[in-house]
């Protein structure tokens, strides 16, 4: 077995992955950088002549764009609040499954990751009728505690909720079955030792359960955050982002932009400014971690 | 005491169930309701009159066959071809010693942080030139290799001891026969959970199929619905048929290999 011969072997398997991941994933990504300076528009897709390099101007154009700030607001809101509700959610799931009281695990646990499989436009189209104000399961079963309608998905105050609530539903489940592998990783003595020295479940819970946690939950907060970053399908389904733009993500605007005004350069532009959210958001997360475990 | 937690717990496992259960067989239910049926107060739960109306409307007045066979079809190209690409290169980044190998692979990784969307555009345009456009090929392209794919069988076939590569070359066996003979049938679960991962991303995937099947013909399911959505509002029952006929598939195949998409999870979840 020659030297040479191995290496070319080695490049004969890695040769059409290298290939396809190069010219589909990292060209593109090159090219948008390009692309994101340029004004390049409809008729440049005729005529790559008609592209001109206008500098930073698309990105100075972002800064003044008040829907790009509203897109911007829409989805921090999305991220902020229905990323950490999700992971609580998927934590409290998690742990009513890991008890030791209960049966009927793998059925509960089947149960919920349902959701997570199916398809989110058909998830989307199902919960519009869901939040239906007149005849909607959600207000007929608030109606019970004498709740008056809400027009979920019509009124601006309401309608990213409504989106948060549907994503929280949809996405538990994925993030619940990696905490239960993390639980089902700490060291039953540890509970063992702290039973006897008299500490309660929330104690144990707080000064075990959480700090062994700690790097699981790093993982699943930066993998939902990336993923509510990119809030697309629900808006597109349910609200078409309105109403009033309430519902109008950076995903969203970004392709409204490209694919329906065919302004590429300042879409290229927009979907940097979602790369450069994402890259800050990842490192933030791992800062704050690293920190909570030295203090 | 005990018996009041147990009571407690089972009573919030219920509960977490009965919500995340009560919009998809809400969903089954009113598909089967005559048209009108499910837009009265309070809703009903369950059919008065049970009717395949809006299923057999779906096939003979609407395309859903079409979409179907659509949906189908990529789902199946997109699983073979990434699995043998992503098991290539995953097999050679695991068992290989070549210059560059860990700082190609270290690349690899820490792009996997570069959201898709920013490739969206430039695609469109190379497959624009291309002619892929509305075409199958428009799907498929971007879809052949992966990179968490390779990270997920390079971390698997790290794990097949070098001594049965080495008695298979001694053997006189050749670097294709290796890994077609031994490293493959090794990899089965790795391979079976990463194809039911990709088979229903590529099942479920929307924003990306919306903007390169430009006709109705090429539409995907999750397309496909999203546009009847849009254009009938009114017709919540048909619609519901056209969610179930999107989602049944997805679930049944999870239905039937739970177990590996389950352990899937965990393994892409134990990195570093």
């Amino acid at each position: 077995m020659g030297n040479r011969s191995h290496i070319r072997a080695a490049l004969f398997f890695l040769a059409p992955a290298l290939i396809a991941i190069g010219v589909f994933f990292f060209i593109p990504v090159i090219a948008a950088f390009v692309l994101s300076f340029t004004d390049f528009d409809i008729y440049s897709l005729a005529n790559l002549e008609y592209a001109r390099f206008t500098g930073f101007k698309n990105y100075t154009r972002i800064f003044d764009d008040p829907l790009f700030w509203k897109a911007l607001k829409n989805t921090l809101y999305f991220l902020l609040i229905g990323g950490p509700l999700s992971v609580a959610v998927s934590l409290c799931a998690a742990l009513l499954l890991n008890s030791r009281l209960i049966r009927f695990k793998t059925f509960f646990r089947l149960a919920y990751f349902t959701p997570v499989v199916t398809t989110l436009v058909a998830i989307a189209v199902v919960w519009r009728f869901v939040y239906h104000p007149r005849f909607g399961l959600l207000n007929y079963m608030l109606s019970w505690f004498g709740v008056s309608p809400v027009d979920w998905l019509g009124d601006p105050n309401w309608a990213m909720p409504a989106i948060i609530l549907m994503a929280v539903w949809k996405n538990f489940g994925y993030n619940m079955i990696i905490f239960i592998a993390g639980l089902q990783n700490i060291p039953k003595e540890l509970y063992e030792a702290a039973s006897i020295d008299g500490a309660s479940w929330w104690q144990q819970f707080r000064s075990i359960t959480i700090p062994m946690l700690a790097p699981t939950t790093l993982f699943i907060s930066i993998i939902t955050m990336i993923g509510y970053f990119q809030l697309f399908a629900e808006p597109y389904v349910m609200t078409q982002g309105g109403p009033l733009n309430s519902t109008l993500s950076i995903v969203y605007y970004m392709y409204q932009m490209g694919f329906r005004w065919w302004n590429m350069g300042y879409s290229a532009a927009l979907a940097f400014v979602l790369f450069a959210l994402i890259l800050i958001g990842s490192l933030i997360q791992s800062r704050i971690q690293k920190k909570t475990k030295i203090a | 005491m005990k018996a009041m937690t147990r009571i407690f717990l089972y009573l919030a496992l219920v509960i977490i169930a009965g919500v995340t259960l009560a919009p998809l067989l809400w969903m089954l239910s009113a598909s089967f309701m005559p048209r009108g049926e499910a837009s009265v107060f309070p809703p009903p739960l369950i059919p008065v009159t049970f009717t395949l109306e809006h299923y057999i409307d779906l096939f003979t007045r609407g395309n859903l066959a079409r979409y179907l066979f659509n949906s189908a079809f990529l789902s199946v190209c997109v699983t073979i071809i990434s699995l043998v690409i992503n098991s290539m290169a995953g097999y050679a980044f695991a068992k290989y010693r070549f210059p560059g190998r860990d700082s190609v692979f270290k690349l690899l990784v820490s792009s996997m942080i570069i959201p898709a969307q920013v490739t969206m555009l430039p695609l469109f345009l190379m497959l624009n030139k291309m002619g892929f456009i509305n075409t199958y090929m428009g799907v498929i392209i971007p879809g052949m290799a992966g990179i968490f794919g390779i990270f997920l069988i390079r971390q698997f076939a790290a794990s097949i001891p070098d001594s049965l590569i080495e008695a298979a070359r001694i053997d006189g066996a050749g670097d294709f026969k290796i890994y077609w003979s031994i490293i493959l049938p090794l990899c089965k679960p790795i391979l079976i959970t990463l194809g039911i991962f990709t088979f229903m991303g590529t099942w479920n995937d929307f924003l990306w199929p919306l903007i390169v099947m430009t006709d109705d013909s090429m539409y995907t399911l999750p397309v496909a619905l999203a546009n009847l959505s849009l254009e009938h509002v009114q017709d919540t029952e048909l619609m519901m048929a056209g969610s179930v006929m999107t989602v049944a598939p997805v679930l049944i195949l999870f239905a039937a290999v739970q177990k590996y998409y389950i352990s899937g999870i965990m393994a892409g979840s134990v990195k570093e």
